[in-house]
């Protein structure tokens, strides 16, 4: 039975398929070699800045710390994201995970309802007139204004941090949204029309599979925003949180701790931005960019 | 022979003030007929199709098919587009998957269904690469994906809007003989819009030349009077075939010159 398998998919693919491919010394060399030319540019360069940092603060009453002074003030931070010793003093980690536990309530909120309100005003020429106005007014407000309100109304201060994420995030959802839902190609609706595909099924196997490009490019600014505004926010509200930590940070005045802060904050906005459009290639199939 | 596809006195104006692009268009195709529309860019040939589609509504005249009023598209009239128009997010076998589950939703069972939809991938010789999705494969495959498409439809006239125009000289003479050989096999009832004179004479029945627009209108009609199969090698030293590709090279270029050449 074997025999046959293995005569019917060529010689040897059966167990190739199983087995560590051999791994052949010049291949590594290669790989090697890609990759030192894909990241020696970077390297150099953060070298470069390093040492113009470095010799720019290096020196008796500068007002900003080196890099070198950053890592003995710093190390315990950087070395571990996950002590806690109490209270509000806790490794970057906790921090982190505290801001992007907001981001990820307030985001999806606003996904959900940006995604939403985009199809109707995208779909619907009365919701349009009615809503869009309303929208291109409200967008325009920072994030930080929409704080004192929400404190009002929730009077506490997860929520509301929560709520100015998602009222952040949410208009560059719907607004993508509606442009992608307006513009499927006339060459899909006419497939759509010749095999009569109207209705829910022409939204859920055309519209909407037409937009996700569209959609995906919302949700990539929306989740930008957040990370832009939960810092922000944690700022004013305080609690746990990465905000809260460079403000804590300020005033005690550890500015090397803020700078290890800063780092991290744009690695994570870095890696949710690649999360989000990884997401958007995977479902759209490779057509969002 | 009676009139399978009957286009009736069609006139076409975009906005009231423009004059028409197509005025009194009436054309009569037989079941089993392959006919080619032939003309210069702008001759609202592509119009006349999309009139026929159902995907434009005539100003004036109107379409029958089996003697019935046609005035919006439908599966019965399977398009295949110049930019084949494949869905980009789905396979090109949920291409065609998509247009046979809509069409054949009560007639046939699910199983029915799939092993059509490979019977007619099979047909343009597009089953090795059905998983892959269209921005996969080369322009002449997603035409043919665009070709099974329409097929798995049963249409009873297929439509087809300068479907090579956008492929290179050697693909589009192996997409000629594909089509030849199924229209051979289907017989079905086939309109083709084109710009390419050896294409009209080397598919066609009858070749429907426009004149040129604005108020564009059928200028001539000629009868291609080969025998088939045709084959392309041999075509290229027959008389006949001479004589028709001279007709339609004359009408195109001597005495319906495009104006924008001519200019």
């Amino acid at each position: 039975m074997s025999m046959t398998l293995v005569r019917r998919d060529g010689a040897g693919s059966l167990f190739s398929r199983f087995v560590a491919p051999r791994i052949e010394p010049a291949a590594i060399a290669a790989w090697l070699g890609r990759t030192a030319v894909s990241i020696a540019p970077l390297a150099i360069m953060l070298i470069i800045l390093g040492g113009i940092w470095q010799i720019a603060t290096d020196r008796p009453g500068a007002t900003l710390p080196s890099p070198m002074k950053i890592w003995t003030d710093s190390r315990e931070l950087i070395l571990h994201p996950f002590y806690i010793r109490g209270g509000l003093d806790r490794g970057l980690g906790w921090h982190l995970l505290a801001s992007l536990q907001r981001v990820a309530f307030g985001f999806s909120l606003s996904a959900i309802a940006g995604i939403a309100l985009g199809l109707l005003v995208g779909t619907s020429p009365l919701a349009m007139r009615g809503l869009d106005p309303i929208f291109q007014v409200l967008r325009t407000v920072p994030p930080l204004a929409w704080l004192p309100l929400s404190l009002a109304g929730f009077r506490e201060a997860q929520p509301s941090a929560i709520f100015v994420i998602f009222i952040t995030a949410i208009w560059p959802v719907i607004i993508n949204t509606a442009v992608g839902v307006r513009n499927v190609p006339q060459d899909y609706r006419n497939v759509a029309a010749v095999i009569r595909l109207r209705g829910f099924g022409y939204f859920a196997r055309i519209l909407l599979p037409a937009a996700a490009p569209f959609i995906f490019t919302g949700l990539r600014i929306g989740i930008g925003l957040s990370w832009l505004a939960i810092v922000a926010a944690e700022m004013l509200i305080g609690g746990v949180g990465i905000g809260f930590f460079i403000w804590d940070a300020w005033n005690s005045s550890n500015i090397s701790d803020i700078v290890v802060a800063l780092i991290y904050v744009g690695l994570v906005g870095f890696a949710l931005d690649r999360m989000v459009a990884l997401a958007g290639r995977l479902i759209t199939r490779g057509t969002s960019a | 022979m009676t009139a399978f596809l009957e286009i009736s006195k069609v006139s076409m104006r975009f906005g009231a003030s423009a004059p028409p692009v197509l005025e009194d268009v009436t054309l009569n195709i037989g079941a089993g007929d392959y006919v080619s529309v032939i003309g210069h860019s702008g001759c609202g040939k592509s119009t006349l199709l999309n009139i026929v589609a159902g995907l434009l509504k005539a100003s004036v005249g109107g379409v029958l098919l089996e003697g019935t009023e046609v005035d919006e598209p439908g599966p019965d009239r399977a398009v295949v587009f110049q930019n084949h128009s494949l869905l980009p997010w789905l396979t090109c076998r949920e291409n065609v998957r998509l247009a046979v589950d809509q069409v054949f939703r009560k007639s046939k069972t699910r199983a029915e269904r799939a092993t059509w939809v490979d019977e007619n991938l099979a047909l343009v010789r597009m089953l090795h690469a059905a998983d892959k999705l269209p921005g996969e494969v080369s322009g002449g495959m997603k035409q043919r994906i665009g070709i099974a498409r329409a097929l798995a439809m049963q249409p009873k006239v297929l439509l087809l809007d300068e479907p090579f125009g956008a492929l290179d000289a050697l693909t589009r003479a192996h997409l000629q003989d594909q089509v030849m050989e199924i229209h051979a096999r289907l017989k079905t009832t086939v309109m083709m819009i084109t710009h390419d004179v050896d294409e009209a004479v080397l598919l066609s029945d009858r070749i429907v030349m426009m004149t040129n627009g604005p108020r564009a209108a059928i200028g001539e009609i000629l009868t291609v009077d080969l025998p088939r199969p045709r084959d392309r090698l041999g075509m290229a030293r027959d008389a006949g075939w001479l004589a028709a590709r001279a007709k339609v090279m004359e009408f195109l270029y001597a005495r319906h010159r495009n104006p924008a050449e001519a200019a």
